[in-house]
């Protein structure tokens, strides 16, 4: 099983000629993936990296069949691109680009809500299942093949995540990098969802941060479903200040209940395995399998 | 990126928002002078002066003065200006430093009589910010203005409302109407009230806002809508679009390192704890920063070096974290994915023996693609420097060092 992509996912590249698009096309070809072209508007019909160009992915789509997409322009374009992929008909939009305005991904976020498109993003390391396919930027050794499911906000601390699960002993599904952006297209309670039906899944890890309710919505969720398997949690940001945006937009403390502190709590009461370290994450998920 | 209250006024005024008239002086002579100004343009009898700083609650370290003659307004400017003005905003709050006040703003009184000769001024809130749970634009308003909303909101939560427009047609006729009416008003008051809320939605949505928030929204006597104040806070991802908006930036009242930093395209935020960080990514920064308190010290700073991490970028890094004479120990934690960690490794000690003379601990933990290569370059480099590979290893090397 493995959620959202897998060996059979037919993957083009938006932006798949500019500097950022061409590097990680080739890495995610290296990994294995099944990369079928690349959009780059006026630049239809020319081969790059042995593989077509398309003017729109509308067209990659037709010539292509391709179900994915993996976003790489820069971010005054992002929205539009993320629009143009979800009206060209691919199942999975992966947004690398961070930047793209607030106003901007609300009127995208509303526009693939329509289309019933699954976006992941934007400003997020996209998604791995592991030694399948790789859509995005992270390196793709550290994740090794296993039945932990990961679901985190942050690029790094996911590959440091995963990295202590391997070492584990364990290994990776899917892991799912949701983006730290203040509107995103998929929260971290969807894609839970998603990896608590995959039945190759046994343990799930959520990484949080500052900002926003979704960690909360996403513990609330898992104790309303029964906690059907162990999920360990982590929130950085345990020592942010209130007002100041930590490097993700989307990661500042307003209120009350986006403090790390807020969240861990809820996540407690709702029967996650919190860890206050970030070096106990991987430790703690094998220790919490073994019960 | 957040604006004085000067310019938001301007900004909100190019969208047809009625606002309190006012001129910018940076001397008590220039006050006055804008005070006869404002006289001729508004017919204002009496002005008020108010410090030009980014933080809120202004009036409550006496920072907004009102003036009946010029005379008044030479010496409450003079006064403000070059004051360390404490908010409960400013750093420390009201027991803190304060901000320098470099400006101030001198303003129309708006609270008149009528053409009666009656008082009829009311003073309501209203905000616009991007509501994350539902992904739109929320209109937050309520009868309650001139004081603080967060309090309003504990203590008479059903005097808070509030207003979703939809991300794709924005705001409606009907809500329009609903927010006037649910602020009590009828009349001519009313119709202005409609047309206010237009024009603040479209500034908000045009000028690629964050937050707007109008505190207070004043019906004057005779029944305009007026912002009487503006606090607006900037979508710093959209500035390009608005080169004449991404020019309101005032560095004077940011942090200067963060300022040096950002030249330097680092993402840093300055911090009051004694242990330095550099990390490759926002979430692992954050992180780094909690196991640095949990190991026993205190965080001095969030850096995130980006992606590339090469030497150049780690030195300016470290020039940045050194200028703190607080901290104590310095931890490097990169997680090299795509990049190899060797090369950080030597960005690293190129890094330290160009600047030379580095007189703290540093702890290098660097972990992903040849961690191993890694550790033993920086362990054979002669430099003083404890390596790490696991996240364990580096916080236990923090909590000897700052012991």
């Amino acid at each position: 099983m493995s959620v959202l992509v897998n060996k059979n996912s037919r993957v083009i590249v938006q932006g798949f000629t500019g500097k950022e698009g061409t590097f990680h096309a080739e890495q995610m070809i290296a990994y294995g993936t099944n990369v079928v072209g690349g959009v780059t508007p006026s630049k239809g019909g020319q081969t790059h990296l042995g593989l077509p160009v398309f003017d729109t992915v509308y067209a990659a789509v037709q010539a292509t069949q391709a179900d994915v997409s993996i976003i790489f322009v820069p971010p005054a374009f992002g929205a539009d691109a993320i629009m143009e992929a979800a009206d060209a008909g691919v199942k999975v939009i992966v947004c690398i680009t961070e930047g793209i305005p607030v106003q901007d991904m609300m009127r995208a976020k509303a526009f693939v809500e329509d289309k019933k498109v699954r976006l992941i993003g934007p400003n997020c390391p996209g998604i791995i299942t592991a030694e399948e396919a790789k859509i995005g930027i992270m390196p793709g050794f550290v994740f090794k093949k296993g039945n932990i499911g990961i679901v985190s906000k942050s690029g790094t601390l996911t590959y440091e995540a995963s990295d202590q699960v391997v070492k584990a002993g364990l290994g990776i599904t899917t892991a799912i990098g949701i983006g730290g952006d203040p509107i995103i297209g998929t929260t971290t309670k969807e894609a839970v969802e998603l990896l608590m039906n995959d039945s190759e899944t046994e343990g799930i890890i959520i990484i949080g941060e500052i900002g926003g309710n979704l960690e909360a919505e996403a513990a609330r969720w898992i104790k309303a479903n029964g906690n059907k398997k162990p999920v360990v949690g982590f929130i950085a940001g345990q020592t942010a200040p209130k007002g100041r945006k930590m490097g993700h937009a989307g990661a500042i403390v307003g209120g009350a209940e986006d403090t790390a502190e807020a969240k861990m709590q809820i996540m407690r009461e709702c029967g996650i395995h919190v860890v206050a370290s970030p070096a106990e994450i991987g430790a703690t998920m094998a220790a919490v399998l073994k019960k | 990126m957040n604006l004085h209250e000067y310019q938001a006024k301007e900004l909100l005024s190019r969208y047809g928002v009625p606002v309190q008239r006012g001129l910018v002086a940076y001397t008590a002579e220039e006050a006055v002078s804008n005070y006869a100004q404002l006289q001729q343009t508004t017919g204002t009898k009496w002005a008020v002066v108010k410090a030009q700083i980014h933080a809120g609650g202004r009036g409550k370290g006496g920072g907004v003065k009102l003036a009946k003659n010029a005379d008044e307004v030479r010496e409450k400017a003079g006064n403000i200006i070059g004051m360390m003005l404490k908010t409960p905003q400013t750093p420390g709050g009201m027991d803190g430093e304060g901000k320098l006040v470099r400006k101030v703003l001198i303003t129309e009184d708006v609270y008149y009589p009528n053409a009666e000769g009656k008082m009829d001024t009311k003073e309501f809130y209203m905000s616009i910010l991007t509501d994350r749970a539902t992904k739109t634009n929320v209109i937050v308003y309520s009868t309650e203005g001139g004081m603080d909303i967060e309090k309003v909101a504990e203590e008479t939560p059903h005097l808070v409302h509030k207003e979703y427009a939809h991300p794709h047609l924005g705001i409606q006729g009907y809500q329009m109407r609903k927010i006037a009416f649910n602020l009590g008003l009828s009349g001519a008051a009313f119709k202005s009230m409609v047309k206010f809320v237009e024009q603040l939605y479209n500034a908000y949505t045009q000028a690629d806002c964050a937050l707007i928030e109008i505190n207070p929204c004043l019906k004057t006597s005779d029944d305009k809508i007026i912002a009487a104040d503006g606090k607006i806070t900037l979508d710093g991802n959209a500035l390009y679009r608005h080169p004449d908006l991404a020019a309101y930036r005032d560095t004077d009242e940011e942090d200067p390192t963060e300022v040096e930093a950002g030249s330097f395209d680092l993402n840093f935020v300055k911090l009051d704890g004694n242990v330095g960080c550099m990390v490759n990514g926002a979430g692992l920064a954050m992180a780094t920063m909690d196991i640095i308190q949990l190991s026993g010290g205190q965080p001095a700073n969030f850096l995130d070096v980006g992606g590339t991490a090469d030497a150049k970028r780690v030195e300016n890094a470290f020039r940045i974290i050194l200028k703190d004479p607080n901290v104590k120990a310095i931890l490097i934690n990169i997680f090299g994915g795509i990049v190899r960690c060797e090369r950080v490794a030597q960005g690293v000690i190129d890094a330290y023996n160009n600047i030379g003379n580095i007189q703290v601990p540093i702890i290098v933990r660097l972990q992903g693609t040849n961690a191993d290569i890694a550790k033993e370059l920086i362990d054979k480099s002669g430099l003083a420097v404890h390596s790490a590979i696991t996240l364990q290893e580096a916080a236990d090397l923090v909590k000897k060092l700052v012991k």
